[in-house]
């Protein structure tokens, strides 16, 4: 196995760096440094010396990718935008956002509210959607079922910015148990991130539950099953001791790759619950065109996504003795 | 059959769960804020966007001036309740006193024209005792050395915030404060936005930055003591006095005193933040300022929260004793002369959203707000004649609205370098004045602002000197007087100037060609389209096709720049109360193409910067206002902009908040706003008593959902395999 993970990280590395160079190209291409450089100083009284100076502070008066003029070869690599600030994250070294703030601080702060937010919407959504997908396969070919997909159905045509807005009216304004939006650090933060979480789960349940109810009708036809019921096993032990077990690859498959996801935090929820995490960290970012901020949080995203596919893989081995993570015989 | 327990398990569970909860909370469970801060003499509000700077020196946006103008101190401030706007001394001893000289050397009277004028010379008295707020760069040890200035990385492991430095000193403002600010305006690691602007003026600041600028390269990494590189145009005159001498005459000077840019900044501070692991840490005078001001800033964590707190070593300036006739009715001289601030701290939480914020407000978690246009319906009524009054709901909860016409004009620009819109002749003015008639800027701010403003009629809004009411105010280009008020001309009045232009049916009277124009806008969002559907509409009463080309702000930018945009949508907001801050913006040496300048109109006309030359240099007089009516009267005619209109602001207020007066220019409001804590805490629980009947609806749904389940559970576990029950 560890041939294989090593195998996956090197194909990692130019998947980054692909995604470095992208990254980079189409935010010069869209808007070059002094585009930037104006969006940060403003309408009034921006001169062009101004616009040199904010250039020059922040290392954006340097040659993109090569710099003739340096002595050394190396120097001709080194001393260049690209260099200074997209190669330095394979060291995890974010560097200052272009309104000054140390990014890897402002993570480093900023991941706590949006995994105290994604990893209860993560956990409670899993286990709701499977609990109710099982008792929904249960009571398959019934008018439970008919009604329980019924009600996924509406559940999953609702914008999820009604049950954010229902949410904040109904439990905020109108019952008056929790604070509508914002957030406190440390063990304060639980009255702050009960209604984000439930309104999370909740607006998953719907497309949840009907994609694990498929998943587990399809295992409940198998010959064994058959075979356990013949058995005269219970439903019950039917269902949890075997379906659930079996369907567990395809639940790993959608689960794992996004765990590591979480980190990034949930744009709308976010936004909309004033949550300072990582998710309305990069929104903010880009809409004040900080390139710094944006060029980390996308290189972090795609660490983490690689991680996550590599997770699963391994995940897959835990739960399907069959498989075997190797060189292929 | 045992005895069970009662309440069932769940049930008791849920109940414990909610006593828990209120036992936590100590109040409304619903509340944003800890229980330690129930009653406290604190003020809630919030802000949008993290403030970027709160460095004086770069900081220049709204949203960050609410907590610079608490902090630091200008030399002058706007009086809080006098009309029209007047300086008066923060720090000052009185306001300065200007000299002027002449090429020679002689000194001038003031009211000498301003082409004598080769210098003038600003004086400022400073009063003595004022001290910083309490901050670890005064802190000193025993043998009297900063404590905290030979810090290095490793040293600084585990200091996260400026209040991880136990120890803090103080020390009292001097003049040599403010000079080191001005200096740092030239500074080359500090991108000052008024650096340029400034250079024009005041003496030696471009040489200064030149200078420094050469130093830095140099040396990348050193510090750069200010203090010991001269600038020739502000020197200290004593340990409280200070002199600034600027380029030629430039009354409007005075206004900049009253700005954070000109507030004071210790040596120590700048020293203290550029040790080596500070910036790391995020510790710069970026993120925790220094200041005299009555508040310091003393949790800034711009992800959710920032706090204002009390300085404690504010002198105590005294309330204002005079204000405008009324203000003593309104209650607002009831504090005259009770030293200030009245309240002890201000938190400001992040809120990105419209309707969580207007929700608090609802519940008394914020103290103040505005209107936005989701919730304009249920906070205001407009009446039959456009009077506008607080819905029954919001009366009933005891909130009052302010409302003020913001010193900002909005207009749709023509670019007069443009071969079609642009131009002086009268063909080019008959198609402007036409398609100012068309553009019923009175239904856009119905439509779009809900009423939130007034339709312009020149450059100049309300409350700035020049800006006239009433008949003498209207523009006769597109306006009539009738019936006692300002009305349109008519679209056939429009279609006649169109047609003396060549232009009949919406098409060149000569090549027959359809007039087709260019709007040039950056409008993003869904909501724009209404907007734009409504721009093209007016252009449709011509019979003219609008296109609109819409884009991204940098390309809108770039056009704007090199003038190719042909009709543009723009805005600007007064710096300071006087005219010549927007007639600026119509004068020929600020066009945008030629001299990178505000005039995005690029409109140039001889008479007009003849008059705004004379103008700008003058106090406010009868004069000046016949100068500011010609200049007018010219720009009407000119037609480069379609005047647009004022916004109006409008601030809802809780019965709880007192000494609220709008000042569109003062911004070191908060000290003179007062709280009532007690009353604030009972509307709170008045407003916010838990409902839990919920839980019990929600619980009986359950069961009513689970019997038939259990019916068919048990009905599937007892059948066979044909389906049949079991025996």
């Amino acid at each position: 196995m560890s041939a294989y993970l090593l195998r996956r990280l090197l194909f990692a590395a130019p998947i980054l760096v692909g995604v470095n160079l992208i990254t980079f190209a189409l935010f010069f291409l869209v808007s070059g440094p002094d585009d930037m450089a104006r969006v940060h100083l403003g309408v009034k009284h921006v001169t062009p010396e101004a616009i040199t100076a904010w250039k020059r502070a922040r290392g954006y008066d340097r040659p993109l990718f090569y710099d003739p003029a340096q002595p050394e070869i190396g120097q001709s690599f080194s001393r260049t935008v690209f260099f200074d600030k997209s190669l330095k994250l394979f060291v995890f070294e974010f560097g200052r956002s272009d309104s000054g703030r140390d990014i890897g601080s402002d993570i480093a702060q900023r991941m706590w509210p949006s995994l105290a937010i994604a990893v209860p919407v993560f956990a409670l959504g899993l286990l709701a959607n499977i609990t109710f997908a099982m008792l929904i396969a249960f009571f398959r070919a019934s008018y439970l079922d008919i009604g329980a997909v019924v009600a996924c159905i509406v559940l999953m045509s609702i914008s999820p910015l009604f049950y954010i807005i229902g949410g904040q009216y109904l439990f905020g304004k109108v019952l008056h148990l929790v604070p509508i939006s914002g957030y406190a650090p440390g063990w304060s933060a639980w009255s702050f991130v009960v209604l984000p979480v439930l309104v999370g789960v909740v607006s998953g349940i719907g497309s949840g539950t009907r994609w694990y109810r498929t998943i587990f009708l399809e295992e409940m036809h198998k010959d064994y099953v058959r075979t356990a019921r013949a058995k005269g096993l219970s439903e019950y032990r039917v269902l949890f001791g075997h379906v659930l077990r079996n369907a567990l690859v395809p639940i790993l498959t959608g689960a794992v790759v996004i765990f590591p996801l979480l980190f990034m935090g949930s744009l709308l929820l976010e936004s909309f619950f004033a949550i300072p995490g990582l998710g309305s960290y990069t929104i903010d970012a880009i809409h004040s065109q900080d390139f710094a901020v944006v060029r980390a949080m996308v290189f972090l995203g795609s660490v983490l996504y690689i991680a996550g596919l590599l997770l699963t893989d391994i995940s897959y081995t835990l739960v399907d003795p069959r498989i075997r993570l190797g060189r292929v015989r | 059959m045992p005895a069970r327990a009662f309440p069932p398990r769940p049930i008791s569970a849920g109940l414990a769960l909610c006593t828990f909860l209120a036992a936590c909370s100590a109040g409304p469970s619903n509340s944003p804020y800890p229980a330690a801060e129930r009653g406290t003499n604190t003020l809630y509000g919030s802000f949008r966007e993290r403030p970027k700077h709160l460095d004086p020196a770069q900081s220049y946006s709204s949203n960050e001036i609410i907590f610079t103008a608490q902090i630091y101190e200008p030399p002058l401030q706007y009086h809080y309740l006098r009309r029209p706007y007047q300086l008066v001394p923060l720090t000052g001893v009185d306001l300065p006193t200007v000299r002027y000289f002449a090429a020679d050397g002689t000194e001038l009277g003031e009211h000498e024209p301003a082409e004598r004028v080769v210098r003038s010379v600003y004086a400022i008295r400073l009063r003595p005792g004022i001290r910083y707020q309490p901050h670890p760069a005064f802190a000193r040890d025993e043998g009297g050395r900063l404590l905290y200035h030979e810090m290095d990385d490793t040293r600084l492991a585990g200091y996260r915030t400026i209040a991880d430095f136990r120890g803090t000193g103080s020390r009292e403002l001097v003049a040599a404060d403010y000079v080191y600010q001005i200096k740092r305006l030239a500074h080359p690691d500090v991108q000052s936005p008024i650096r340029g602007l400034m250079a024009e003026y005041v003496l030696g600041l471009g040489e200064l930055a030149a200078r420094l600028s050469e130093l830095r390269d140099s040396e990348p990494d050193a510090f750069i003591d200010l203090r010991e590189h001269e600038l020739a145009g502000v020197q200290v005159t004593g340990r409280h006095s200070y002199q600034i001498t600027i380029h030629g005459k430039y009354p409007q000077f005075i206004y900049w005193l009253a700005m954070p840019f000109f507030a004071p900044v210790p040596w120590e501070a700048d020293r203290f933040y550029a040790q080596p692991g500070m910036a790391q840490r995020n510790l710069t005078l970026d993120w925790f300022p220094v200041g005299t001001g009555p508040y310091m800033l003393v949790e800034n964590n711009p992800n959710y929260r920032m706090t204002l707190r009390r300085n404690p070593n504010f002198r105590g300036e005294p309330y204002p004793d005079a204000g405008e006739p009324g203000d003593g009715e309104s209650g607002l001289l009831a504090d005259a002369g009770k030293r200030m601030p009245f309240i002890d701290s201000a938190v400001y939480s992040l809120e990105k959203e419209d309707i969580p914020y207007w929700s608090k407000f609802l519940q008394g978690y914020y103290d103040t707000s505005g209107v936005s246009s989701d919730s304009f319906d249920q906070a205001v009524t407009i009446g039959g004649r456009g009077e506008v009054a607080l819905s029954e709901a919001l009366v009933a909860q005891g909130i009052r609205l302010q409302t003020a016409i913001a010193p900002t004009i909005f207009y749709l620009g023509f670019n007069m370098l443009d071969p079609v819109v642009g131009g002086y002749s009268a063909r080019a003015r008959k198609l402007r004045q036409a398609l100012a008639i068309a553009i019923d800027y009175e239904e856009f701010v119905s439509i779009f602002l809900n009423g939130r403003g007034i339709a312009a009629h020149g450059p100049l809004p309300p409350g700035i000197f020049g800006y006239r009411d009433g008949m003498d105010g209207i523009n006769p280009f597109a306006y009539e007087w009738r019936d006692g008020r300002a009305q349109r001309h008519s679209i056939d009045h429009a279609r006649r100037l169109l047609a003396e232009a060549g232009i009949e049916n919406g098409r060149d009277r000569v090549s027959g060609e359809p007039l087709v124009l260019n709007l040039d806008i950056t409008a993003s969002g869904p909501q724009d389209k209404a907007r734009l559907d409504w721009f093209r509409k007016q252009f449709r009463k011509l019979d003219i096709e609008l296109l609109v080309r819409n884009t991204d702000y940098n390309r809108f930018q770039d056009k704007m720049r090199n003038g190719n945009a042909q009709i543009f949508f723009w805005g600007w907001n007064a710096d300071y109360p006087d005219p010549e801050n927007f007639l600026f913006l119509l004068y020929g040496p600020n066009g945008k193409v030629a001299h990178g300048g505000e005039n995005a109109a690029n409109y140039s006309s001889a008479e007009f910067d003849r008059l705004f030359d004379r103008m700008k240099s003058m106090a406010n007089g009868a004069e000046r206002q016949a100068l500011i009516d010609a200049m007018l009267e010219l720009v009407r005619e000119d037609a480069p902009w379609v005047w647009g209109f004022h916004p109006t602001q409008f601030t809802l207020l809780h019965s709880w908040y007192g000494n609220a007066k709008p000042n569109q220019m003062a911004n070191n409001t908060l000290k003179f706003h007062r709280i009532d804590p007690l009353l604030r805490e009972r509307r709170r629980m008045a407003w916010n008593e838990p409902r839990a009947w919920p839980f019990f609806v929600v619980l009986g749904l359950l069961i009513v959902l689970a019997a038939p389940a259990l019916v068919l559970y048990l009905r599937r576990e007892r059948a066979d395999a044909f389906g049949s029950r079991a025996a």
